[in-house]
């Protein structure tokens, strides 16, 4: 009949890695098709006790200055800008999770989703897609490993007009960057076997 | 290649039929426009197919069939539908089916003959919200603006294809399923064609009125153009002043609101909605700031500071020059020198003040006129207030310009002298420095001029340092009060406005979503509409604003500071060297 033949079962295991710090990251695959992946990477929540000493060191802060200057304004003042900082941290700064989608033919989609449940995506066709490759870079005192993407030329055939880094926030280490290179290539590899061959 | 099939979503739940779209072959991908009824004769949906083409340029054909039924399709339909695929040749044929009230379809693509053997290709289904993908706009572009008439629709690569189709395909949407007509289709438009009687009866008003005011206005430009203003005073006026420029800058905003041109691309449409919102802004703001000054007699209050504050603005300069001509900071200066400079300035404040006080009468009506202005807009308003501002410190304008002048002057002399003094001299015509040998009397009155400058040059550098300033915190004032104007000018409020309440319509791309998946079915996506970041809003529509921003960097000015030359800080001026 030519439908998929035995199409596998969707795979949603989870398996744990660390990123670069030592974090502990959980990578869940979604295996849709042969030629839809999908992984999504969470990254370490929000501590309590990193919140509760920013606090309180905000606080101790305004006390000071209540008792030297007697103004119960710094007071309202501390606490509106303890609210508005953690609110803005959730909405601009703390990342979740983040999702790489891969559908052949179609397109690479990356979506970040941020603790208060903003979502931002980026989709590159599939046309503007040269190859995904891990790359090494010195990040501060380190040499760290990163999954990226990198764009055609649209003037020069053999030319890479941009390179687009994955999983930015999350920063997992070579393990976990080597399984998802390895099912990246599997649809990178049908792709260009489908595009030469029409 | 795995064939993409782009199904509308408010086709899901329609009746059997045909599909109806276009077929991208570069791609593999088929964009499904809508779906024909039965009963049809195949003679009539060839003719309106042929009508669209024409109309649209767009190459719409029949893609295959749709079947939504109760339980698993007859026989007897399944053989009727096969029968079809004789009747419409379209390779490769695709059959849609859906189980009512199930959750997973089938969908399967055969192609007869062509290269390769017979067979069937692997589908993935991506649905789209049609109306959604219709009125939005790509950001950036796929076809720039100048090849859009008559551009090749093929020469569009990607999913600008899919929403280049549908939004050219105009042509099919406009019947419906349930007209009369020989052929029922089902597309976005059938809930309900969608129209509004307001936007209607504005479209058939706005002829006569933009013509009305179009003339309006091209009277008043003319009035503005004649010769009177472009005699020496009033056109020296006239550009010094930010007022002017302000009014200049709105009427052209006004021409190009009523002119009778149409937009030709959403980009220019973009461009005159934004100017009517921004106008609206700003008539509106000003308008509160008219009933607030002329509400309980502000006005006089505001008068009744006015004169007390340059007043003491006045003094305050006096207390500085006092100083100055003591021991400022404990620096000693040139006594004789000081007091000819402090006194000087000293008479010059006397003078400000007398005229100020001459005019202190006549303050309260000036300034009750100058309110009214405010109905003009509130850019105005604040344009007034900047040059009201220039002209109260004009005094701190003079002043830096005497500090300078003579700051300048000595600091040629000294750096002439001090090329006498090593035996060198400028060559003027070739425009470098090159030896000289000078007499011993030319040496001798060389130095001992240069001696006195320098000794002189703390004072005056003083003097110029002060002075200086003064005049740019009067500047810095004013660069606020424009930079408020250019914000009210530039700022465009129909983007940002449209970004917020329907996102769809400025796309930065698309996103997909994969729906729920069962093993042997094909895939299943949900396409939505990526709106474009605020930031990118901001920077691709922002109006020009009226050319007000300093043309010197941090580093020329400071050089031209150090040198004594003098600065406009608003490069408008740029041509009246000095």
């Amino acid at each position: 009949m030519g439908q998929p033949s035995a199409g596998k079962p969707v795979m949603e295991d989870e398996r744990s890695f660390s990123d670069i710090c030592g974090g502990r990251l959980a990578l869940q695959r979604g295996y849709y098709s042969p030629s839809c992946r999908e992984f999504c990477l969470s990254c370490p929540r929000l501590s309590l006790r990193s919140l509760t000493a920013v606090t309180c060191t905000v606080w101790l802060v305004a006390y000071r200055l209540f008792s030297l200057c007697e103004n119960s304004m710094i007071l309202s003042a501390a606490i509106f800008i303890t609210l508005v900082g953690l609110l803005g941290y959730l909405h601009f700064v703390k990342i979740d999770q983040e999702t790489l989608l891969i559908i052949d033919s179609l397109g690479i989609q990356m979506t970040s989703s941020y603790a208060s449940g903003k979502e931002s995506t980026t989709f590159i066709e599939m046309g503007k897609v040269k190859d995904i490759v891990i790359n090494e870079a010195i990040y501060m005192q380190k040499v760290i490993y990163y999954l990226c993407i990198l764009l055609k030329d649209p003037v020069e055939p053999h030319g890479i007009s941009q390179v687009v880094p994955i999983f930015q926030s999350a920063k997992p280490r070579l393990d976990c960057l080597i399984e998802v290179y390895r099912s990246c290539q599997e649809i990178l590899a049908q792709q260009k076997a489908t595009s030469t061959n029409p | 290649m795995v064939l993409k099939a782009f199904f509308p979503t408010c086709c899901a739940s329609a009746d059997s039929g045909l599909l109806v779209g276009r077929w991208v072959p570069e791609q593999s991908c088929a964009v499904v426009l809508a779906v024909v009824h039965f009963p049809f004769i195949p003679i009539q949906v060839k003719q309106l197919l042929a009508q669209v083409q024409q109309a649209s340029q767009v190459g719409v054909a029949v893609l295959g069939t749709w079947c939504c039924c109760r339980q698993e399709p007859e026989e007897s339909l399944g053989r009727f539908l096969e029968g079809l695929a004789a009747v419409f040749p379209h390779e490769p044929w695709l059959r849609l089916c859906r189980e009512r009230g199930g959750t997973f379809w089938s969908c399967e693509a055969t192609r007869r003959q062509g290269p390769g053997t017979p067979g069937e290709d692997q589908v993935t289904l991506i649905f789209y919200d049609q109306r959604q993908v219709l009125l939005s706009q790509l950001h950036p572009p796929a076809v720039p603006p100048d090849r859009q008439v008559g551009a090749d629709p093929t020469s569009t690569g990607g999913l600008a294809a899919v929403f280049h189709t549908v939004a050219r395909s105009e042509a099919l949407f406009r019947s419906d399923r349930f007209d009369e007509g020989p052929v029922r289709l089902s597309h976005w438009q059938s809930e309900g064609v969608e129209a509004s009687i307001l936007a209607e009866l504005a479209k058939r008003a706005s002829g006569p009125v933009c013509l009305l005011l179009a003339s309006l206005l091209s009277l008043v430009s003319a009035v503005g153009a004649c010769r009177v203003f472009q005699l020496r005073p009033l056109s020296f006026l006239g550009s010094k002043l930010s007022t002017c420029e302000q009014l200049r800058h709105r009427l052209e905003h006004l021409r190009l609101i009523f002119s009778t041109k149409k937009a030709e691309n959403p980009a220019q449409l973009m461009r005159k909605a934004n100017t009517v919102a921004s106008v609206l802004l700003d008539m509106a703001l000003g308008l509160l700031l008219l009933s607030w000054l002329h509400g309980r007699s502000r006005i006089g209050h505001l008068a009744d500071t006015l004169i007390p504050v340059a007043d003491h603005v006045a003094e305050e300069l006096q207390h500085l020059l006092q100083w100055l001509m003591g021991a400022p900071a404990g620096l000693k200066m040139n006594r004789a020198l000081d007091q000819v400079l402090g006194r000087f300035f000293l008479y010059h404040i006397h003078l400000w003040i007398s005229y100020i006080h001459l005019m202190s009468p006549f303050v309260e009506h000036i300034l009750w006129h100058v309110g009214l202005s405010a109905c003009l807009g509130l850019t105005v308003a604040l344009s007034l207030l900047a040059d009201i501002v220039a002209l109260l410190t004009f005094h701190i304008y003079c002043f830096y310009v005497y500090g300078a002048r003579l700051y300048r002057l000595k600091i040629h002399g000294l750096s002439s002298l001090w090329r006498l003094f090593r035996g060198k001299k400028w060559n003027a015509l070739r425009r470098r420095v090159d030896s000289c040998s000078y007499d011993l009397d030319q040496l001798f009155i060389g130095t001992l001029l240069f001696t006195i400058l320098l000794f002189l040059l703390p004072t005056t550098a003083l003097y110029y340092l002060v002075f200086t300033l003064l005049r740019l915190l009067v500047v810095a004032v004013q660069g606020l009060i424009h930079l408020l104007v250019d914000l009210i000018n530039s700022l465009p409020l129909y983007s940002l406005g449209l970004r917020l309440c329907r996102p769809y319509r400025l796309a930065a791309g698309v996103k997909f979503r994969v729906l729920e998946h069962e093993a042997g079915r094909p895939l299943r996506l949900l396409m939505q509409i990526n709106p474009l970041p605020y930031s990118r809003v901001v920077h691709t529509y922002r109006l020009p604003s009226c050319g007000g921003h300093p043309q010197h960097s941090w580093g020329s000015l400071c050089r031209r500071l150090f040198s004594g030359e003098l600065i406009y800080p608003w490069g408008q001026r740029s041509d009246k060297q000095d």
